[in-house]
């Protein structure tokens, strides 16, 4: 018993810090893949190849003057990026960073938690994300900050939608809503992108929404609304609204990773399995599901940098009149080839 | 007339399906913004890496030595009347018995100051100089966090007499010829003129 509580309270600790390691060099990676893809340097002042800017960077934050606004509630405006930080970094726990390790003869799976209804805890954690956003915006009592958040909540809740009908597909040929048995499900065989392309492309463009990435980032366009929900704050605080985005980041890639391209399975890992140790065996798996989150997270960034954002209404559209009935599509094509298939 | 072959002419037309499905054109664009990615980058690392400038570089100024090391300016004050952005003062005095190795006139300048905050570079203070004194030369003025220090006296001014600044890319020998050229009027004195005005009486 005791074993067990320890190794569980090393797995959290040693997430919560890959999850705040990652965030932090992801503002950096951030910065240098939109100074290569505009030709420029990028950071490259602080540390060899500007290395350590997170850090030059998060040592500013706290030197900053903090400013709560007189006209603000106090209690909820502190509360805001709070909540933001808090749901962002709780997703993590149901991802399964690889297979288990056993040492004596006890095996540790490398997932903090494997509830039988992952899926669903991860749409309540992300709707959760809303209410962190919603409570900063309306407590800074400005209206540019409410603005931002509005159009974040109604973003956020609109895509939502489309992203747990893009799941329903899955759910359907998977038969499970535990994300690591959906992993396992996709060991030595296809990934899951291959039987479900247009959920799998409608999750991915839902997930760009609900993280507020570019092209989908209008609750706080600068251009627009100064810096959206989080205008008023400052110091650390505006820190965690920024830091709980690249943490959102992190993890829904990790998620997509999982559900749609194999998790911590290596490619063509049934042809090396017997050969190889099963500790080595997973800590390739935990490498290789790395690569693919980091993979991931190029991909949010390069897609920033490359398209524009998305006008208002355009914004609308995309989540209510295209991506929601294709979902539904989805769910209804998949039904079918399934019965097609003599699967149900 | 056509400048470039890259003209396209706008049609507002019906978007086809893939058009209207956006995702070839966004595979383009990504495309596109992947080649950047491994492109060179246009941009140098500048304090250590420098952009070769230009010859004739207008940028802080010099007070030239002449051969034997004397201060050229005469504080005739012609460089403080061109001036466009009233950016040149000076003060004048006059040289002492023993000063012939500092000062190669009679009269020089005691104070000679340019706000660099003030001066746009245009170089009309070297076309005045008469002496061949001041020049603009291809180092960059520093910045500071001061205003103050950015009026540079005869200190910095002056040209060291062992680094000699060299001006020979400023200084041609058209430029030369050009400010000797006394039928021009930019160089004629008050007595050229009249005696200008006098030959073609005689003629």
């Amino acid at each position: 018993m005791l074993v067990f509580v320890i190794y569980k309270i090393i797995l959290v600790l040693v997430v919560f810090a890959i999850s705040l390691g990652v965030a932090a060099y992801s503002t950096y990676a951030e910065r240098k893949v939109a100074a290569f893809m505009q030709d420029r340097v990028g950071p490259d002042r602080a540390g060899p190849f500007g290395l350590l800017q997170p850090l030059a960077d998060g040592l500013k934050m706290f030197m900053k003057e903090e400013i709560i606004p007189t006209v603000s509630n106090k209690f909820l405006f502190i509360l805001g990026p709070s909540l933001a930080m808090l749901t962002a970094l709780m997703a993590g726990v149901i991802i399964p960073w690889g297979g288990n390790i056993t040492m004596g003869n006890t095996s540790f799976p490398l997932q903090i938690t494997d509830i039988n209804i992952g899926i669903l805890y991860v749409f309540g954690v992300v709707s959760f994300g809303v209410y962190g956003i919603m409570i900063g915006g309306w407590a800074s009592n400005n209206k540019y900050s409410l603005l931002g958040a509005l159009r974040a909540s109604s973003q956020m809740i609109s895509y939502e939608i489309a992203m747990g009908l893009a799941i329903v597909a899955l759910v359907m040929t998977t038969g499970t809503l535990s994300l690591g048995e959906i992993v396992a499900q996709q060991s030595g065989t296809w990934f899951n992108f291959v039987y479900q392309p247009l959920g799998c492309l409608i999750f991915i463009i839902c997930a760009f929404a609900e993280t507020n990435r570019a092209p989908f980032d209008l609750p706080e366009c600068e251009t627009e609304l100064v810096g959206g929900y989080h205008t008023e704050y400052s110091s650390m605080k505006l820190g965690f609204y920024l830091f709980a985005e690249y943490i959102n980041m992190f993890i829904s890639s990790a998620i997509i990773v999982s559900l749609y391209f194999g998790g911590y399975n290596l490619p063509f890992q049934n042809l090396i399995t017997q050969y190889i140790d099963g500790n080595v065996l997973s800590i390739l798996q935990f490498l290789c599901f790395f690569t693919k989150v980091l993979m991931g997270i190029f991909f949010f960034m390069w897609v920033r940098w490359t398209i524009p954002r998305f006008r208002y209404d355009q914004l609308m559209n995309l989540g209510w009149k295209i991506l929601i009935p294709l979902a539904i599509f989805n769910i209804l094509a998949t039904g079918v080839m399934m019965y097609a298939l003599g699967k149900v | 007339m056509q400048l470039t072959n890259r003209k396209k002419v706008v049609v507002k037309k019906e978007m086809s399906l893939a058009e209207k499905l956006y995702l070839p054109a966004i595979t383009n664009g990504m495309v596109i913004t992947l080649k950047h990615f491994f492109k060179k980058s246009a941009t140098v690392k500048y304090p250590e890496v420098k952009r070769e400038l230009s010859g004739t570089y207008r940028g802080q100024h010099v007070l030239k030595r002449d051969e034997q090391g004397a201060e050229r300016c005469t504080a005739c004050g012609l460089c403080a009347v061109a001036c466009p952005a009233e950016a040149i003062t000076m003060e004048a005095g006059e040289r002492k018995k023993g000063e012939e190795n500092l000062y190669r006139e009679e009269k020089y300048a005691v104070i000679y100051e340019i706000n660099m905050l003030r001066c746009i570079f245009c170089g009309l203070c070297e076309e005045a100089c008469p002496k061949e004194a001041i020049f603009l030369t291809d180092r960059i003025v520093p910045t500071d966090l001061k205003r103050d220090e950015f009026i540079y006296g005869k200190d910095k001014l002056v040209e060291d007499i062992k680094q000699p600044v060299d001006v020979t890319k400023r200084q041609t020998q058209n430029v030369l010829d050009f400010k000797k050229d006394k039928t021009k009027g930019h160089n004629q004195t008050w007595a050229d003129k009249q005696k200008l005005l006098s030959d073609k009486k005689h003629h």
